[in-house]
């Protein structure tokens, strides 16, 4: 009989990790039959073809070998091209432009380069799930900032100052955000850049949904503004604005004297993004732009379609400015984000993401993801619609 | 305006009240838009888009090429009038290149088809001469590829 037990070998660091909220509710949801779902954070668009081509092209031809450990200069070079000609940045391919595994690695890396013991990260709340446990592996502190409906789900230049300590070493910037579809404009930028500029706090800005805005203003990178491209980390990738999430290819942009740090931990840890999605990426990024625009503008009109049911059936919701989600708020039923949710999956076949997954700070919402068809998002809202018209009879 | 032809022609299937939020206007707006549009011809017709491959019914469909020697006092309108009138005709296009009109008709069978070509198209007085070519396979039509159902299968992932 051997001794051997997997719970005493475990890193206590990783096991004492929370799983994810969001996760658990995801397999409830894999248990149920005739669900319309409106839970999926990825685009319900295939690839354009012209990218799938030159992915498949670059298999013909036998391009099966690793890149350099930045990616290839051509791909970083097209990203260079794109920051400036889209968000008036500058960054040198050479050595400024990393290309990663999605936008998940750029960000598990720039916290491994950055945070020593105890260093403190501060992260704008409800947000995308895995800032909290990245930090932590990265031997870092979270220290949660939430976001509050009243401002429009903004970081405030107050709360940020509040925050910050002597051990503050990264603040983390996720906007457009994923769930509550919170936009910073050019104004909020600026005042978040003043209180950092007394500083000698980083900024770790996730950019991943920076091509779906809505309305006027599009999105502005934080390093465009005056002595932040410094102390700036851009993280970013191809998945929401190319719909190509299954090619998991993401990069980073940073000052020369982060990246050579960034770069070695990405070249022991990973080795080199995959070059069939690299090489379909250079496509994207060269010739890409009028997907990006059709894709963004369908989105547009889903997001305009779901806000106006939420509204009509008497849910308070923020008009979401980015991203591809919509974040009612529900707590004048009286449930819970989880009970709500529970009930409209169990009793109306509904499925939407409690807000309480994306940090305490989501109580009392739930998010929407309109990465579907107007028909099937129209099926779900007229049962939503229902539950809500019962509880009212109530 | 334009917006508006664009989604209905995406999915003629949306309501006035899902264009109406989508554009931010009243729905009785939109209601007098596409009513305008349908007394202007704009708005020609809503249809659906079958393959009738993956269901029992016989059918078939053929391109073909017309080569016209037009009169004087008429032109190709006149010809286009004659051969469009008829139901089994499904598009009618004038083309340039090498022949003039190119008409799509659809029959229950290959025989009704050419009968029909050699009965009705090629006996008209103006025709030079046609060409039929029969359609093996639809692959794709108004944008919409003839395959599979589309089946989600998007992981859920974080």
């Amino acid at each position: 009989m051997s001794n051997f037990s997997a719970d005493k070998v475990l890193s206590k660091k990783a096991t004492g990790i929370k799983p994810s909220g969001i996760r658990k509710f995801f397999d409830i949801l894999e248990e149920m039959k005739d669900v319309i779902s409106l839970t999926v954070g990825q685009p319900d668009f295939i690839t354009p073809w012209h990218i799938r081509a030159a992915g498949i092209e670059s298999l013909e031809q036998g391009k099966t070998y690793y890149t350099s450990n930045s990616g290839t200069l051509e791909l970083r070079r097209e990203i260079s091209r794109y920051l400036s000609r889209r968000f008036n940045l500058e960054y040198a391919p050479q050595n400024e432009i990393l290309v990663t595994v999605g936008g998940s690695e750029a960000i598990d890396v720039c916290m491994r380069a950055l945070l020593n013991p105890g260093d403190e990260v501060i992260i704008p709340e409800p947000c995308f799930v895995c800032y909290e446990p990245l930090t932590t592996l990265a031997g870092g502190i979270p220290v949660s900032i939430a976001t509050r409906e009243e401002d429009d789900f903004k970081l405030t230049p107050d709360a940020l100052r509040a925050a910050i300590t002597e051990k503050t070493k990264l603040l983390i910037l996720p906007f457009p955000n994923n769930p509550t579809g919170a936009v910073m404009t050019r104004k909020d930028l600026e005042a978040i850049a003043e209180v950092l500029r007394d500083t000698n706090v980083c900024v770790l800005s996730d950019e991943i949904y920076a091509e779906l805005t809505y309305g006027e203003e599009r999105h502005v990178s934080i390093a465009e503004l005056p002595d932040m491209r410094e102390r700036t980390i851009i993280a970013s990738g191809f998945s929401k604005a190319y719909a190509m999430t299954g090619w998991r290819l993401g990069y980073i942009a940073a000052p020369a004297e982060f990246m050579a740090t960034i770069l070695k931990i990405h070249q022991f840890a990973i080795m080199c993004a995959p070059t069939t999605s690299q090489l379909a990426a250079i496509e994207a990024m060269a010739n890409g732009d009028p997907d990006v625009a059709a894709m963004c503008a369908e989105y547009d009109r889903r997001r305009k379609y779901v806000l106006h049911r939420l509204r009509k059936m008497g849910l308070p919701c923020f008009e979401p400015h980015g991203a591809f989600y919509i974040y009612p708020r529900i707590s004048d039923t009286g449930y819970t984000s989880e009970e709500f949710c529970e009930k409209l999956l169990y009793d109306y076949g509904v499925a939407v993401v409690p807000g309480s997954a994306f940090g305490a700070s989501g109580e009392g919402f739930v998010r929407i993801s309109y990465a579907y068809s107007v028909a099937h998002i129209e099926k779900a809202m007229d049962r939503m619609e229902s539950m809500l018209a019962d509880l009212k009879k109530q | 305006m334009k917006n508006i032809l664009e989604l209905l022609e995406s999915d003629s299937r949306l309501t006035h009240e899902q264009i109406a939020a989508m554009c931010n206007k009243e729905v009785g707006d939109i209601r007098k838009m596409i009513e305008d549009g349908e007394r202007d011809g704009i708005i020609l017709g809503y249809k659906t888009i079958i393959d009738w491959d993956k269901t029992d019914r016989e059918y078939v469909s053929a391109l073909i090429e017309i080569k016209i020697a037009p009169q004087k006092d008429r032109g190709f309108d006149h010809m286009a009038e004659r051969i469009y009138n008829y139901p089994e005709v499904q598009s009618l296009y004038l083309m340039s290149g090498g022949f003039d009109l190119a008409v799509i008709i659809e029959g229950r069978t290959m025989k009704e088809v050419a009968y029909f070509v050699a009965r009705k198209l090629a006996t008209l007085d103006d025709v030079v001469s046609t060409a039929t070519h029969f359609v093996l396979r639809k692959y794709k039509d108004k944008g919409v590829i003839y395959g599979p159902a589309v089946v989600d299968e998007r992981g859920n992932c974080l």
